[in-house]
């Protein structure tokens, strides 16, 4: 048998639901009901109703962040699955369980798969730091810990090499929020000015509180099926036209490239394989865990220059209007921190014009970058 | 008064280096074959060519400040006295990078690059804990 290759899976595999949840409402009250699971299950309704699919006809389910695909499965009475699996709750693992759902579908083990997310991290008290929360005991002696500290650990750095300054990251913060505030579902929908950027805390500087994503309670769902069978269900299919991962896995959290060559690694893959290049993608969503993470992966991508990011970012490029808007729903920052998953949503809706006052003007190419310990790509497409 | 802050896990791989840490000395493994010397020290194999043949070599001490933050956010109430406070990843002259603290340095004073060296904080009987000064 021949290797496939990325060519051979070019939109084979399309988006053909996609469901969640009602983010601002529910970071403005709290529900002893509420859990992970039945965020999902809730999230997971909404995305068959937008398909247009009978549960029945999901035959593989592929779970993030929901801890047992078994007490998920029972809850929405899936009993003969051809596949079925849970993955960390880790953002870089979004990409991956698209991917995993893709493959399993290009390769005949599944006809339709159900991705679902949940995430009641605002109800259970989730931080992202401090004792418990995984960091190594290398650094925890010094008082290291979180993601976030370590991307502050980056952005210092980036600083120091290219000479950018704290207030440069503003513009990212900014142009999240200005599109959370056309988003009737983000958390946080008022304009954010420089100065309110500014003068808030620090939470590890340099790093600010509008450069941290929220934590808040919500769920995605994401259902996938062949390009054949996707062109008789409810919505224009979206097509996975094409996808790739690239690690960098070191035993830091904090790397001295900032991703971005792994980053440009997969972003190479995507175009050769679509046959698409920079000039046809129309938004992009970036995994902003922390808002450097926009600047590095737009470097990494291939969008400007290492060490250009900083400018490039600047005056209302990134936002609806501008050159390349990025993360049109409010990104992590403003609408909601679903680990990827939002951002995902989010394309599929750009993609099929679905995304009201936020809509990009005749949207047929869509971009996902994360860069992270694994990164990943997607290019997502219509016709 | 009692050392509140988390101490060191010694494992059974890396329960050298903390040892010699106490004796105020800095050593990581150092590859026979192929020369790498790596942080953390909790592997009994070289990362980079897999040989198992490897020595605790005394480092120069000597490093510089790849980069480093200030907390100023509470996740350890035990650090919660020092806020704000300084965690610098150090890039060792030998190579390997490790996340420590400044001590004998005003804030207004860290630049990245800045070269530090070693200093040994006896923190409690059994155990000392490695922070870097700027060479002055």
């Amino acid at each position: 048998m021949t290797q496939t290759t990325l060519h051979d899976f070019k939109d084979k595999v399309c988006f053909v639901g996609v469901g969640d949840t009602d983010y601002g409402a529910l970071y403005r009250t709290k529900d002893p009901k509420r859990n992970q699971y039945t965020l999902g299950v809730e999230a997971f309704k909404a995305a068959l109703e937008d398909a247009g699919l009978k549960k029945d006809e999901i035959d593989g389910l592929v779970l993030v962040r929901i801890p047992s695909y078994q007490l998920f499965a029972d809850m929405v009475g899936l009993r003969y699955l051809k596949a079925a699996n849970t993955f960390r709750g880790e953002g870089r693992m979004s990409a991956l369980a698209v991917q995993y759902a893709a493959m399993l579908i290009y390769s005949g083990l599944c006809s339709t798969v159900a991705v679902v997310y949940g995430n009641d991290g605002r109800s259970v008290g989730a931080t992202y730091g401090g004792e418990g929360e995984g960091s190594s005991p290398y650094d925890v002696i010094y008082g290291m810990t979180s993601p976030g500290a370590a991307v502050a650990h980056m952005w210092r750095r980036y600083m120091h090499e290219y000479g950018a300054r704290e207030e440069h990251l503003a513009a990212v913060a900014i142009s999240n929020r200005r599109h959370a505030g056309l988003n009737p579902k983000a958390v946080f929908r008022e304009p954010l000015t420089l100065e309110t950027y500014l003068t808030a805390r620090y939470i590890a500087a340099p790093l600010r509180l509008y450069d941290y994503c929220l934590i808040n309670d919500g769920a995605v769902a994401l259902i996938l099926t062949g390009a054949e069978r996707a062109r008789d269900l409810r919505k224009p299919p979206v097509y996975l036209t094409a996808t790739a991962t690239c690690t960098d896995l070191t035993f830091f959290y904090t790397v001295d490239d900032f991703f971005r060559d792994a980053v440009r690694r997969c972003a190479e893959a995507v175009f050769a394989a679509s046959g698409l290049g920079h000039k046809d993608i129309q938004v992009c969503q970036i995994y902003d865990n922390f808002t450097p993470t926009v600047i590095f992966g737009l470097e990494g991508a291939g969008f400007c220059k290492y060490g250009e990011g900083f400018e490039f970012v600047q005056n209302g490029r990134i936002s609806l209007g501008g050159e390349l808007p990025v993360n049109t729903s409010g990104g992590h920052t403003s609408e909601s921190y679903m680990q990827g998953f939002g951002l995902h949503a989010e394309n599929i809706r750009q993609l099929r014009g679905e995304a009201g006052d936020r809509q990009v003007p005749n949207c047929q190419v869509a971009m996902y970058i994360c860069p992270a310990p694994i990164c990943a790509v997607h290019i997502m497409t219509r016709r | 008064m009692a050392y509140e802050k988390p101490l060191p896990q010694p494992t059974a791989i890396d329960a050298p280096y903390w040892e010699y840490l106490r004796r105020h000395e800095l050593r990581l493994p150092r590859c026979q074959d192929c020369g790498h010397i790596f942080f953390p020290p909790n592997k009994v194999h070289c990362p980079r060519c897999l040989s198992d043949r490897l020595e605790w070599e005394k480092l120069s001490g000597r490093g510089r400040v790849w980069s480093w933050v200030v907390f100023h956010q509470r996740y350890f109430a035990s650090f919660a006295n020092d806020i704000p406070y300084v965690v610098a990843f150090i890039q060792l002259e030998e190579g390997p990078r490790l996340m420590s603290t400044l001590v004998e340095c005003g804030r207004d004073e860290i630049r990245c690059d800045m070269p530090v060296e070693v200093v040994y904080d006896d923190v409690t009987p059994e155990f000392t804990i490695p922070k870097f000064r700027p060479i002055r």
